[in-house]
């Protein structure tokens, strides 16, 4: 017995092999077929062997035969031979005699019958290996039927060995044969027990067992000291497969605790072999038994999902350690060390679950559940990008030298000093003012020493009187005072360029009347006026002839409208004709000058309201084929029109550029936006590439992204070329719909981030006697979680324990931050000094 | 002759001919020329009618000791004139800097002079229509369909001129001194006319009848030469430092409590003045005894005859003679000038010293009659500063609203903003208005959901008792839902019978903002305007009916709410839970890749970014916000990330979200400072 064992167990790095890779044989060379004397003469002792008989094929064993056959191999692995035994015509013997023993096969072990299996027992490969295994494996394997049967034998194992306990919901299945397989192995390790019996799994602490589903446990009753209680159990998480019963049974095998006293990079534990992260709890020598028992009550949480090692600080020289309490290590190589600061086991736990997630597709459900938890700890944690990057920033002394601080008294005077007072109204306290006010102050040194601007900024908190009175109800909030008179609000982007540029060109009015032809001409050059030179700006130039003053009325208000954003220029001397000669078109007209007037492009004014004007003057200056970035594409959004754009690494190749003009050009110019991207410019380009594709091409790529209908995003062959033909029968066959898309963009709400506090549910739950509201509810509403219930919890090794003891409720200080306050977890209140 | 009859004929006409207002106001004092101000402000045909020759008449008698219990105080560490007036309990409201009480006087406790001389100026500089030298002595109604409210008030002062007003606004405060009668009260000095001068009561023993701050400042003043004061009072007496309110006995009155407690000689006792029972002996002491032995005995027999309490109960407490007895018992509302058709009537129990009101602060029997002031305490006794000026002036205005909305068609100012303001917008009022503040309570403000969310009005100071007239009152619609912003004590907090100073009485953290006990802002949510029944319904102590949800912002001790993660955060993730949405703030970058990876925008990236008003940020800031895991970083030195798909995949605002793990750094600068 021990010697067949021993020959089993060292079979096992080969059954690994078998079972990760399947090797292909030629199965009908495995079996073998002999006479009745051949095979009872072969038969060895310790040998097992599984033999049919047949007389002439029988026509209804054929399908049977086929699985045997196909088992042969499978059986082999595990040093069975299958034999199918020829009986002649005239032999009456035991095996060959009987009609109904050609209905059986029959496992011998050497000479000895060990069982004979009815063939309908044997109807697959599964069924056949599963009994056989079964059958020889019949002290390794116990099975019972009652709920005493189990506890008997559990009982017996105390102190001594584990239990691995399969529940199978019918004996020959794929199930079955992975647990009979698994005791081929593991049966000398670990006592395996088997049942059919749903009720037995009640027991196990299931209250509502899925009956058609296998089940194993591994019950650790080696360690188990109190005999009147049962072994704490280990369900396992995955299907009944033979790799996962291996890989969980390994998993149980390894140390509860690991202590490991080296770099965790350098770490490699039996978890991270298969695959599973690994907990490191940072230790030290004076909270060692503590932190041993965290590491322990934090192990059998996670036991099967992930493995946990007790790092000492004081033999590894890290600093990183001294401010964390938790390590991770995933099993992803590459992967730096997380280091991190918990405050509960719970979120250990809560870390470990979610990552293993990341990689396994759960039902979305379920994901939901965990997110809820998960959130409901995270509601305190600031997740305004806006407001922590202020938060953060707060420390830092802004220079504001340059900025005028106004007050309720010195307002009005101040703006009459200057000829333009740049003012920003904010509040103090309000984060979207705050980060304005940062670019401000770039924008204060960017102006330094311009004559005739001056910046001011007003604290509305601390002077809310000028700001009603000047009816700033939102902050932040600039306008331009010119003179203390009249002022213009800044409408633009919240960036130092963007406002640079425009107190730059509003100082210049707007339209700005030219006297002269010379200066007409000087003005589409960009060289008049000289202060703006410098600017890159595209110049608008209104040709009126005397009559047409209306159109020139209108132009001037729409001037009024887009000062700071445009220059406009307007001329309407004797000479205009000649101007509009020049450029071939009748006043009214628009002339319009891109980039220091390389190209003037004249455009008759049709139109006569202002808005209108205003409406075609942003249309016009908008690029045929723009470089789309992070501050102009608001004004492409506001077309609503579907977008085709280049995603480029870098400047974009001379004659994709040339093709893609040509397409911005032609005849569908009114459906789309033909833009490009340049993901260097813009990196945030990439995150977007990574939201439509799992795996990102290399750019150059040509994307069509429908924003504003349906949201679906196509990519354009990358085989093809970009040319102005290729693109446009592309765009034939997407409007076909001969194409599918790459990805569509969510069409999610934006709700909640995160739950609020319920207040309302706290105060019925707490002060029940208050008739809050029509009674139904008070049954149901479930008490809140007291906190920090668990022990366990302050065993943890992370410095607020200390702190905890060491601080007195009375020290600290009402209206610090609540995290302060946070330490002190039954203590919800606390009084000032 | 001619003439004599000229002059008759010109009195009778006078008398018959009626002087007509829109509003009359009787009362110059603080709120008269308070609602005078915001009549004058917005054009209305108004006159106020003051008896006296000069405004604030009853600060020129009273109180009698010239100290005033509202506080000055001129300096608060802060320039925000709306936050100081939640430490100026003496000025009017009004758009000139100069009429701000600390231009008055220094002294934090004002001399009651200070305050006549600025009633005048408010009343001169303002130049308010008061007409002095006018009592109202009749008021009665004359019915008539064509007026405001279906009849006219007639008016009739001293001279028997009569005036006609549509809406009349009573302002005359509470001036009737209370009286007890009992036999020998005849011997009871009155606090009105009693000598304020030390020396009068040199080694006497003084019985003081009340427990106010009038009581209370009496013997103040006389404390340390009399041989020892008694003040006897039915209740018990309750420190306004117990109850948060004002009207109580205030600390700078209470000298007379240290003494008693300090067992020197001085006392208080607790008893029904009604059973009480002076006599006076033949060398002019008063005893103290009971009614009830002077009813069951011989009028005619002498003073030796009468038994005294002490003849049985040997030690009785108030068995040593007095030489005086002072009544000190407050005032009340004078109710005789009006006619029975008015249907004036007092309120009940200890607010009958009150006229009935509603909410609104409109009378209860007659429509288009308004109490103003201190007269119109009944709606917040003992609990807010209705009664006074730095609460009034707020009810005042109020009053004032309503009035424009109901007979002018001007709606309950209101400003408009988009939803990305909501936050800001409460944060901004709870942190400096003082009307909030002051009229805790009482006076909230209101926010008007738009369809859809996407914008909000917003009403500031509304009477929150008439929140079910919300719509009629103010001329704005609320059909989409509202939160009301209000200010509250914690509601088992104060009391007279409170320890406010147990240990551990603070809350510091914002989860449980909700058990906070000092003064913090409340917001409501309701998903529909509660109805008349439903205010009706609401639990006894509770400013509202039930709302769909709550939010208290956690007590701060320095009442300044504007903490990012104590104050704000909370408030955000609530507000966002009852509209359903994301209010957080995005940098133009976000908003950028959300244009391009979703087809809706937060509200933040919508109505700003989208209308070209998208946040930059500097490269600091942005740096901050990659370095706290709320941005990523997507530049290229960041590539190698890329080759690892699951490092770092999924969408930004996964990202968003994950950076669950948090690095809490405030920890170790906790934990270092412990160790």
């Amino acid at each position: 017995m021990s010697a067949r064992k021993g020959r089993w167990v060292s079979s096992f790095s080969f059954l690994l092999f078998w079972a990760s890779s399947i090797p292909r044989r030629g199965s009908a060379r495995l079996l073998q077929e002999l006479s009745p004397q051949e095979y009872f003469g072969s038969l060895q002792a310790g040998r097992a062997s599984l033999a049919y008989f047949s007389r002439n094929a029988s026509p209804g064993a054929q399908p049977f035969l086929e699985q045997i056959e196909n088992s042969a191999e499978a059986l082999q692995d595990y040093g069975i031979s299958v034999v199918k035994v020829n009986c002649p015509k005239e032999d009456v013997s035991r095996y060959c005699g009987k009609e109904n023993t050609l209905r059986k096969a029959y496992l011998f072990r050497g000479s000895m019958l060990i069982r004979e299996f009815p063939t309908d027992a044997l109807f697959d490969v599964n069924s056949i290996v599963a009994n056989v295994l079964f059958a020889l494996l019949f002290n390794e394997v116990k099975y019972v039927e009652t709920l005493a049967d189990l506890q008997n034998i559990e009982n017996a194992l105390k102190g001594r060995a584990n239990m691995v306990f399969a529940y199978v919901p019918a004996t020959g299945t794929a199930e079955h044969r992975a647990v009979m397989e698994a005791a081929f192995v593991y049966g000398t390790v670990h006592q395996f027990v088997l049942t059919t019996e749903a009720t037995l799994l009640r027991d196990t602490g299931d209250d509502e067992p899925d009956v058609a589903s296998a089940r194993l446990l591994f019950c650790h009753c080696q360690r188990a000291t109190d005999l009147a209680q049962p072994c704490r159990r280990t369900a396992m998480g995955q299907a009944l497969t033979m790799l996962n019963i291996h890989r969980h049974l390994k998993l149980m095998g390894a140390p509860l605790v690991t202590e490991v006293a080296e770099d965790p990079e350098k770490v490699s534990t039996v978890h991270l072999q298969l695959g599973l992260p690994l907990v490191f709890i940072l230790s030290q020598k004076e909270t060692y038994e503590a932190d041993r028992r965290t590491a322990e009550f934090v192990a059998w949480q996670l036991l099967g999902k992930a493995g946990v090692a007790l790092l000492s600080r004081d033999l590894v020289d890290l600093n990183i350690l001294l401010k964390s309490n938790v390590a991770l290590k995933t099993p992803d190589e590459g992967v730096p060390v997380k280091y991190l600061v918990l405050e509960d086991t719970d979120e250990v736990i809560t870390l470990v679950e979610d990552k293993s997630k990341v990689g396994q597709i759960q039902e979305e459900e379920e994901e939901e559940e965990d997110e809820d938890e998960k959130q409901n700890n995270n509601q305190d944690i600031q997740d305004d990008q806006v407001v922590e990057a202020v938060a953060r920033d707060k420390k830092r002394e802004l220079p504001l030298e340059q900025i005028l601080v106004l007050t309720e008294e010195t307002f009005h005077s101040a703006l009459l000093e200057a000829a333009r007072t740049v003012v920003l109204f904010y509040a103090s306290w309000e984060a979207v003012s705050l980060a304005v006010l940062r670019s401000y102050a770039e924008v204060a040194d960017h102006l330094k020493g311009t004559q005739g601007v001056s910046l001011a900024q007003v604290n509305c908190w601390d002077w809310p009187g000028v700001c009603t009175k000047e009816n700033v109800t939102q902050f932040p909030t600039i306008r331009i005072y010119e003179k203390g008179e009249r002022w213009v609000m800044y409408d633009g982007m919240w960036g130092t360029e963007e406002l640079t540029s425009f107190i730059m060109l509003s100082r210049v009015s707007c339209p700005l009347k030219l006297a002269t032809i010379e200066e007409a001409e000087g003005y589409l050059r960009g060289e008049f006026p000289s202060e703006l030179s410098s600017y890159h700006h595209t110049s608008v130039l209104g040709v009126f002839s005397m009559a047409t003053s209306e159109a020139r009325k209108a132009f001037e208000e729409a001037g009024n409208i887009l000062s700071g954003h445009v220059t406009m220029g307007m001329y309407f001397e004797d000479d205009a004709l000649a101007l509009s000669r020049k450029y071939a078109v009748s006043p009214p007209a628009l002339l319009l000058a891109r980039s220091g007037g390389q190209s003037v492009e004249g455009i008759a004014l049709s139109k006569q309201s202002a808005q209108d004007m205003v409406r075609m003057i942003r249309y016009e200056l908008l690029d045929v084929f723009p470089e789309i970035t992070v501050q102009n594409l608001p004004r492409y959004l506001q077309l609503r029109k579907p977008f085709l754009i280049l995603f480029s690494d870098g400047d974009i190749g001379e004659m994709e550029s040339k093709e893609m003009l040509k397409l911005a050009k032609g005849r569908p110019r009114q459906a789309f936006v033909a833009c490009w991207l340049n993901l260097k410019k813009t990196p945030v380009g990439r995150g977007v590439l990574k939201v439509y594709f799992a795996t990102v091409p290399s750019p150059p790529l040509l994307l069509w992204v429908n924003l504003h209908a349906g949201g679906r995003v196509f990519q354009f062959p990358s085989e093809q070329t970009v040319t102005e033909m290729n693109v446009l029968s592309w765009l034939e066959r997407l409007k076909a719909g001969l194409e599918s898309p790459s990805s569509t963009l969510s069409e999610e709400d934006w709700k909640p981030p995160l739950p609020a506090y319920d207040f309302l549910q706290m105060m019925e739950t707490a002060v029940p006697e208050v008739p809050l509201h029509p009674s139904h509810r008070h049954g149901d509403t479930p008490v809140p979680k007291s906190p920090g219930g668990d022990t366990t919890v302050r065993e943890e090794p992370s410095q607020e324990t200390k702190a905890e003891k060491g601080g007195s409720p009375g020290r600290d200080l009402r209206g610090t931050a609540p995290r302060l306050a946070a330490r002190e977890k039954q203590g919800k209140r606390h009084s000032e000094l | 002759l001619s003439l004599a009859l000229y002059a008759g004929s010109l009195c009778a006409a006078s008398s018959a001919a009626f002087l007509y207002h829109d509003y009359c106001i009787i009362g110059a004092g603080p709120s008269g020329l308070q609602v005078a101000y915001f009549l004058q402000q917005a054009g209305r045909d108004y006159i106020v009618f003051e008896r006296s020759h000069a405004p604030g008449s009853f600060f020129a008698l009273y109180p009698r000791h010239r100290k005033l219990i509202s506080i000055n105080k001129q300096y608060t560490g802060k320039s925000n004139s709306e936050f100081n007036l939640r430490h100026d309990w003496n000025s009017l409201l009004s758009h000139d800097r100069r009429l701000l009480f600390r231009h008055y006087s220094r002294d934090f406790f004002p001399n009651a002079d200070a305050m006549v001389h600025y009633l005048e100026d408010f009343a001169s500089m303002l130049k308010l229509q008061v007409q002095y030298n006018t009592a109202i002595i009749h008021v009665t109604l004359e019915k008539d369909e064509q007026a405001w409210n279906g009849h006219y008030f007639l008016l009739t002062d001293q001279d028997r001129q009569n005036y006609k007003c549509s809406s009349l606004l009573v302002a005359t405060g509470t001036w009737v001194p209370n009286v007890v009668n009992f036999p020998g009260s005849e011997y009871v000095e009155g606090y009105e006319t009693v000598s304020i001068n030390p020396e009068d009561f040199a080694g006497q023993t003084v019985l003081i009848l009340g427990r106010g701050n009038s009581a209370f400042e009496t013997a103040e003043n006389i404390l340390g030469v009399t041989n020892f004061i008694h003040m006897v009072s039915r209740s018990r007496v309750r420190l306004s430092w117990a109850t948060h309110y004002v009207g109580d006995l205030r600390a700078i009155n209470n000298g007379l409590l240290d003494t008693y407690q300090l067992k020197s000689l001085d006392g208080l006792l607790e008893g029904d003045l009604e059973d009480l029972a002076i006599v006076k002996d033949k060398k002019g002491k008063l005893h103290i005894t009971l009614r009830f032995y002077l009813e069951n005995r011989n009028t005619s027999a002498g003073i030796d005859s009468i038994i005294l309490p002490q003849d049985e109960l040997d030690n009785f407490a108030t068995r040593a003679p007095y030489d005086r007895v002072i009544r000190c018992l407050g005032w009340k509302f004078d109710f005789s000038i009006y006619n029975r058709s008015l249907r004036l009537m007092p309120g009940k129990g200890n607010k009958k010293k009150y006229p009935q009101i509603k909410p609104s602060y409109e009378s209860r029997g007659t429509r288009g009659l308004f109490i103003l002031g201190t007269a119109s305490h009944s709606v917040d006794f003992r609990k807010s500063a209705g009664g006074f000026i730095h609460g009034f002036r707020y009810t005042t205005r109020a009053v004032h609203r309503l009035l424009e909305n109901r007979h002018h068609g001007v709606p309950w100012p209101s400003t408009v903003y988009p939803i990305t303001q909501l936050t800001n917008s409460i944060i901004k009022r709870v942190n400096e208005a003082s009307g909030l503040y002051q009229m805790f309570s009482v006076l909230a403000d209101i926010i008007l959901l738009r369809e859809n969310a996407t914008a909000f009005e917003y009403l500031e100071e509304y009477p929150v008792g008439v929140l079910a007239e919300l719509e009629t009152q103010t001329g704005r619609r609320a059909p989409n839902g509202l939160f009301v912003v209000i200010m509250e004590y914690g509601r088992n907090f104060s009391g007279a019978d409170k320890d406010v100073f147990y240990y551990n009485r603070a809350v510091g953290e914002a989860q449980h903002a909700w058990q906070s006990n000092f003064l913090h802002p409340v917001i409501y949510y309701y998903k529909h305007l509660p109805t008349e029944r439903e205010m009706k319904l609401r639990p006894p102590d509770w400013p509202l009916p039930r709302p769909d949800a709550v939010h208290h912002i956690v007590e701060d001790f320095l009442t300044d709410w504007t903490a990012p993660n104590a104050h704000v955060l909370p408030l955000r993730r609530f507000l966002e839970n009852c509209l359903s949405t994301d209010l957080r703030n995005f940098f133009a970058e976000s908003c950028f890749f959300f244009a391009f990876t979703r087809q809706k925008l937060p509200p933040f990236c919508q109505q700003g970014y989208v209308g070209m008003q998208g946040l930059l940020g500097s490269e600091g800031l942005r740096r901050h916000a990659v370095e706290a895991g709320l941005l990523e970083d997507y530049a290229p030195r960041d590539f190698s990330g890329d080759k690892t798909p699951d490092s770092r995949e999924g969408s930004q605002d996964q990202l968003l979200r994950d950076h669950a793990i948090p690095v809490r750094p405030l920890q170790h600068l906790v934990n270092a400072k412990d160790e």
